[in-house]
């Protein structure tokens, strides 16, 4: 079971209390992209066995949307954090270093 | 003019628990920055009540606010003062961006009273019901069986519920399941 702890209301919760919403830190290609561009944000998604970064909504709690850094193979949660950043904070990908050395994601690592 | 109702009537179910529906509550949503010294002041002027923080829920005599989510409240006060409350907040945030809304007919509220209230919660909720975790004074906004819901404790033998009204019935079902006699766990006395 998935146990995450949301930022915004400081509960700590199980899966079924949160809804999944998908990648985190997507960039956004709309009017004005190249084809290319709006298809690969559409479609092409990481889908890591290991380090993942996702979207959680505390559906059923304060409403608010966070994201999750975690492993999707071990289900180890390694830090949740604002949904109004760009990047994972420097902490949480020291956590994951820690345990994981060498991951990467993305432009992460 | 017609009356208005409670969702079930005041439905009461006598188990290892006593569950009741209760009567109508003055309810009003209201969202904006918490932390801005206009919303303080309105929100303990208009209720008496002071602000309350992450995850609390403050009673001053009829009236209480609880905190929702990091921009919202849920004040609640007697059902025939509702109206003018709104209208004071509105009178008191003019100006500042913010919403109100009264929500109370679109919300059913039960108490739970007896010895065991914490287990009947902890068998319908994923949420540790321990005393050191769990104690009157906080909310918790979270999920019973398939609905969301949220609960406080007025005392170590009552807790409130509060969830939509068009879930009621179920609601009530769910809680006097839990609360059938023989079904004691005894988990927190
Ligand atoms: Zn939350």
């Amino acid at each position: 079971m998935l146990i995450l702890e949301c930022p915004c209301c400081g509960v700590t919760g199980e899966e079924t209390e949160f809804a999944g919403g998908g990648e985190a830190h997507l960039k956004r290609f709309g009017p004005g992209s190249s084809d290319d561009e709006f298809h690969t944000y559409l479609f092409a998604k990481e889908n890591p066995k290991g380090v993942h970064f996702e979207r959680w909504r505390h559906a059923n709690g304060c409403g608010k949307w966070f994201l999750a850094a975690r492993n999707t193979m071990t289900l180890e949660v390694y830090g949740t954090y604002s949904a109004q950043t760009y990047e994972p904070p420097q902490d949480i990908k020291d956590k994951i270093s820690a345990k994981v050395p060498g991951w990467s994601w993305r432009e992460f690592s | 003019m017609s009356s208005a109702v409670s969702a079930l009537g005041g439905a009461r179910y006598e188990g290892y628990v006593r569950v009741e529906e209760q009567g109508l509550r003055g309810m009003i949503t209201l969202r904006g920055d918490l932390n801005s010294a206009k919303m303080k002041k309105a929100v303990l002027d208009v209720t008496g009540v002071k602000l309350p923080k992450q995850r609390e829920i403050l009673h001053e005599g009829d009236k209480a606010v609880a905190w929702m989510s990091p921009d919202e409240l849920l004040v609640m006060v007697p059902y025939d003062a509702v109206s003018e409350t709104l209208a004071s907040l509105e009178k008191a945030l003019k100006g500042n961006h913010f919403l109100a809304v009264i929500v109370s007919d679109a919300r059913a509220v039960f108490c739970l009273s007896g010895d065991d209230v914490r287990e009947i919660v902890a068998k319908l909720c994923p949420v540790d019901m321990a005393p050191t975790t769990f104690a009157p004074g906080q909310i918790r906004r979270t999920r019973m069986a398939q609905i969301a819901a949220a609960f406080w404790m007025t005392s170590e033998k009552q807790i409130e519920i509060v969830c939509f009204r068009s879930v009621a019935q179920y609601a009530f079902d769910l809680l006097k399941d839990a609360a059938e006699p023989r079904g004691e766990v005894g988990a927190f006395l």
